[in-house]
């Protein structure tokens, strides 16, 4: 059923009890051409792609638990493309070019909001860094714009600029046609789509093993039985290594966790993406009225999807120091979800060495934002056996070759990019 | 999570930092290991749920290197012990 205003108005004359279900839950079939382990964001949208792109519809997702609950559910919301590295941008562009029509390609509204987003600045260091970074931008076909303080003041007034400010503000990089997606929406608009067009989305399906022949992938064997499989994709995120190993993989990653914290809702606000430059701190104000902060990963090798003090008191520390307004909120939920770092902070989209086997993997932090782009190339790299040439960069072998796409130059060490 | 730090007893995390995986050691003959030696040294982990052996600095304290067993899972910890004298021994 193809929503509208037509079919809203229609529903409303049966009091809205009418709706017919979102998607389908099939039973899992005894083989399918393709296969993708992970029913998050990434696998969603690459059923969607692989469907509407390439008429490959004989598929199947299949999740551990139920469509939402993992990182597409646990981000902040926030989609973006002011990056340094050009594979980066030149993706996470592709990526915001893919938001902006999305809510039409799916017939869902994920209810985009480009509200821009803006990393302040602090040193005149930093500003040299934000300039250099929005300059690559630029260069890039992306939009960037430098502002000065007064700009800043002017865009987001509840930001300290008192004398007294801890950290002073000397400006910021906006880039506008940055915002906010409902997360959720993207979760079931994918799913919904790709059910649409044939796809076999399946719940409470945890693959336990992946079966191998001849230097080729046969099978998944799974809390409900053995699915035969021509190709088979990994696209789990936290879980990267340990579905990796199934099929004797190793893997450039670890995980970690990152946690988010929702407050209390208040009026508006906030209608500004905004980022602190002086620590890891980053707000949203949510549809409901909610401010939405994250903070840094916690550092340390974790598969916990749950928050802990520590992080607690760094972001609430950086949120007072920032906004001061926002000292007296009460923080109403805090999470925590699990992010596949790999060693250079770049993701990886990539063929393996066991043939019909692909991994998408190692997001890190960044996951959400990739979506759209992530499920375009890695439908393009399952249907033709290439990679797209916008994820030609996101390899396994560059940690061999040494080509790797270190955003911020912090080395092989996960916890710190 | 405290870490009980063998000179300094429980201590809260923010005095510590972390070091990574204890299980890689560097190669024995740097000149001559090969490519995937120092690839593997480098980059690959084993990233387990579960138990993990992993360095941390206490450089908020006694400014030592520990290597902790604990679980990624439950962040429970089973043993904390100096870095140094393992090290020494050229054990892991």
């Amino acid at each position: 059923m193809r929503y509208s205003a037509v079919s809203l108005i229609r529903n409303a004359f049966t009091g809205h009890r009418r709706w017919p279900r979102v998607w389908r839950e099939p039973e899992p079939k005894p083989a399918y051409d393709v296969v993708i382990i992970g029913g998050g964001g990434h696998g969603l949208a690459t059923a969607h792609y692989l469907a509407r792109n390439h008429g490959v519809t004989n598929v199947a997702v299949l999740e551990k638990s139920y469509l939402g609950n993992g990182n597409v559910g646990r981000n902040t919301t926030i989609v973006r493309s002011n990056y340094l590295c050009p594979d980066n941008i030149a993706f996470n562009e592709h990526s915001l070019k893919l938001w902006e029509g999305l809510s039409g390609d799916l017939n869902y509204n994920v209810m985009l909001s480009q509200r821009g987003v803006l990393v302040t600045f602090h040193t005149p260091a930093q500003r040299d860094a934000a300039i250099r970074r929005g300059n690559s931008m630029r260069l890039n076909g992306v939009d960037a714009v430098l502002l000065g303080r007064e700009e800043v003041r002017k865009l987001v007034p509840i930001i300290d600029f008192s004398p007294s400010a801890r950290f002073p503000i000397l400006g910021g990089l906006l880039q506008p046609r940055g915002g906010s997606v409902r997360h959720d929406a993207v979760a079931w608009g994918y799913a919904r789509s790709a059910d649409a067009r044939g796809v076999d989305i399946i719940q409470n399906c945890e693959v336990t093993g992946i079966k191998t022949g001849k230097g080729r992938v046969r099978a998944v064997e799974t809390n409900r039985g053995s699915i035969r499989a021509k190709k088979v994709a990994i696209i789990v995120a936290g879980h990267s290594t340990l579905v990796a190993g199934m099929a004797g993989l190793r893997l450039p990653i670890e995980s970690h966790v990152l946690q988010s914290f929702v407050t209390e809702p208040v009026k508006p606000v906030l209608d500004t993406v905004v980022s602190f430059g002086a620590a890891h701190f980053a707000v949203v104000q949510s549809d409901k009225g909610g401010l939405v902060f994250n903070g840094s990963l916690d550092g340390y090798n974790s598969y916990a999807q749950r928050g802990n003090m520590e992080a607690l008191e760094d972001v609430a520390a950086a949120a007072a120091s920032f906004m001061p307004c926002f000292s007296r909120l009460r923080l109403l939920r805090h999470w925590g979800g699990i992010n596949d770092m790999t060693m250079d902070g770049s993701p990886i989209i990539t063929k393996t060495p066991v043939k019909g086997l692909y991994f998408n993997g190692g997001w890190c932090y960044g996951g959400f934002k990739g979506t759209p782009a992530s499920g375009w190339t890695m439908a393009h790299l399952i249907a033709n056996d290439a990679p797209h040439e916008l994820a030609s960069g996101f390899t396994l072998s560059r940690f061999e070759t040494g080509l790797v796409i270190n955003e911020n130059g912090a080395g092989p060490c996960p916890g710190r990019h | 999570m405290r870490i009980a730090c063998p000179w300094c007893g429980p201590r809260p995390l923010s005095e510590f930092t972390y070091g990574g995986d204890a299980a890689k050691t560097r190669p024995k003959a740097p000149e001559a290991a090969g490519l995937e030696t120092w690839m593997d040294y480098v980059y690959l982990r084993k990233n387990p749920a579960g138990r993990h052996r992993e360095y941390w600095h206490h450089g908020s304290g006694c400014r030592c290197w520990l290597i902790v067993t604990r679980d990624t899972v439950t962040h429970e910890i089973e043993h904390v012990a100096l870095a140094a004298p393992q090290m020494r021994e050229g054990k892991k």
